[in-house]
């Protein structure tokens, strides 16, 4: 990991406080409900494929998401990653859970900003 | 580093992808086959038969205690009594096959040349019923899966050897089977590839997910989850549905000709049908 990510990472981290804190949204109750929809079988159903702290019986197809921060400084790419994973792969088994209305927008965003926190 | 090894593996599946049209059936068998040996190359290319249970060694311990006191074994012995009950002319189903309908299961699912369509096991059953003026059985569970069963007991140990004759409706059915094996469908969006081939040995949660080599060696298929036996078809609808695609009806001619080219893909294993899975 490089000086710069690991700043841009951290940057990132105050950025979400300071929105949360100034900007007034519920932010933990949007990590929480994304969470939500995130172990939900009928919904993202991420735990099929990925390890993700604080899920059992984790699947292994893809990676385990993990310091999330480092991997992906700008949250709009981990969100476009969520929305079409085919753009990056076309030939992914990830689904495209935005584009294929697996998910709503809103929930996107919510499952965005739980994995964000990973 | 987990860059790199996402890169690689992007690659990998890029060249994995079939160049369509192009390999003849007898190419693709062998490139299917090598596959998965260099995947799995502690599987012995025989044991390939035993689906999920040839790639790991701790359900297959389970599995072959149940094998003891096989689930199955009511389904064959009601399939046997229904394959040799006459039917209200007096004829069974003896007089519709080869060889009595004994030992034959490895040649299904066959091209007919003359129908121009492919014949799996099950049509065949439920054609020789019509024939005899009995109705047809439900394709996916109960009697016919049973004799269906039973018709597999028989052929136990019998080498596949499934046959794509020089006739262009017959390489067309192939070539469709093998298209819906590779292309992505449903709302999720994956293909029989993807969880067969590209990610066999991997984990969806706690299911380990079976190479496709050898999948049909062993059906029907008693499934603890269904609470009885079921035909290849079956298994294909559920497998559909997983991926939240609309399944096709039972002895469509997509489902006949995806059994014909994954069956295809099975040449040169035996047949251990039926089987038991979870
Ligand atoms: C059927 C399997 C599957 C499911 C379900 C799935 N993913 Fe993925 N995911 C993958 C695979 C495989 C990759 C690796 C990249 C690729 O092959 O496209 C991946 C990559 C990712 C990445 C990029 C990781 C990196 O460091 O590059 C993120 C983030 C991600 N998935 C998040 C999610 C989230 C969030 C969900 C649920 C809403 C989800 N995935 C559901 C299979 C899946
Ligand atoms: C989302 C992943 C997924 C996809 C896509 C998928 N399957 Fe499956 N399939 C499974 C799982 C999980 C099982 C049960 C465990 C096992 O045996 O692999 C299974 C089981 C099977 C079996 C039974 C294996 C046995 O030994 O009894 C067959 C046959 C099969 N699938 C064929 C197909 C075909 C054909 C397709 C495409 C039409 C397909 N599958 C698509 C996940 C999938």
């Amino acid at each position: 990991m490089t000086i710069k990510q690991l700043t841009s990472g951290t940057g990132a981290v105050l950025l979400l406080c300071c929105v949360s804190l100034f900007g007034g949204i519920a932010s933990a109750d949007m990590v929480a409900d994304g969470k939500k929809v995130a172990f939900d079988r009928k919904k993202g159903n991420c735990l099929s494929c990925h390890m993700i702290a604080g899920g059992d019986l984790p699947g292994n197809i893809g990676p385990p998401l993990i310091a999330m921060k480092a991997r992906f400084p700008d949250k709009a790419v981990l969100r476009q990653q969520i929305w079409d994973a085919t753009e990056k792969n076309p030939n992914t088994i990830m689904p495209p859970f935005g584009k294929h209305r697996i998910l709503t927008e809103k929930e996107v965003d919510l499952v965005t900003e739980f994995i964000y926190t990973l | 580093m987990v860059k790199k090894t996402l890169a690689t593996l992007g690659i990998a599946l890029l060249i994995a992808l079939p160049s369509s049209g192009m390999a003849t059936p007898q190419q693709d068998l062998e490139d299917f086959r090598d596959y998965y040996q260099k995947r799995f190359p502690g599987t012995p290319f025989d044991d390939f038969i035993n689906g999920v249970y040839s790639i790991d060694k701790a359900s297959r311990d389970q599995w072959e205690e149940i094998e003891e006191f096989p689930p199955y074994e009511l389904n064959i012995s009601k399939g046997e009594a229904e394959f040799n009950k006459p039917f209200a002319n007096g004829k069974t189903y003896a007089s519709c096959f080869e060889n009595g309908g004994i030992g034959i299961r490895q040649n299904y699912p066959y091209f007919d040349t003359e129908r121009g369509e492919v014949i799996t096991l099950e049509l065949a059953i439920n054609e020789c019923r019509e024939a005899n003026g009995e109705k047809k059985l439900k394709w996916k569970r109960g009697p016919l899966a049973n004799i269906s069963a039973y018709m597999a007991y028989t052929s136990r140990g019998k080498v596949f050897d499934i046959k794509i004759p020089d006739d262009p409706r017959a390489i067309a059915a192939y070539e469709r089977g093998k298209k819906h094996f590779y292309q992505k469908r449903g709302q999720l969006n994956m293909a029989c590839a993807d969880c067969h081939k590209f990610y066999a040995g991997n984990k969806v949660r706690a299911d380990l997910l079976s190479p496709a080599l050898g999948h049909l060696t062993h059906f029907p298929v008693y499934r603890s989850k269904w609470g009885g036996i079921g035909t290849t078809h079956r298994r294909y609808g559920g497998c559909n549905k997983q991926v939240r695609a609309k399944p096709y009806k039972a002895q469509s001619a997509e489902y006949r000709a995806l059994e014909y080219f994954h069956t295809y893909m099975s040449n040169g294993l035996v047949v251990n049908g039926p089987g038991a899975r979870k």
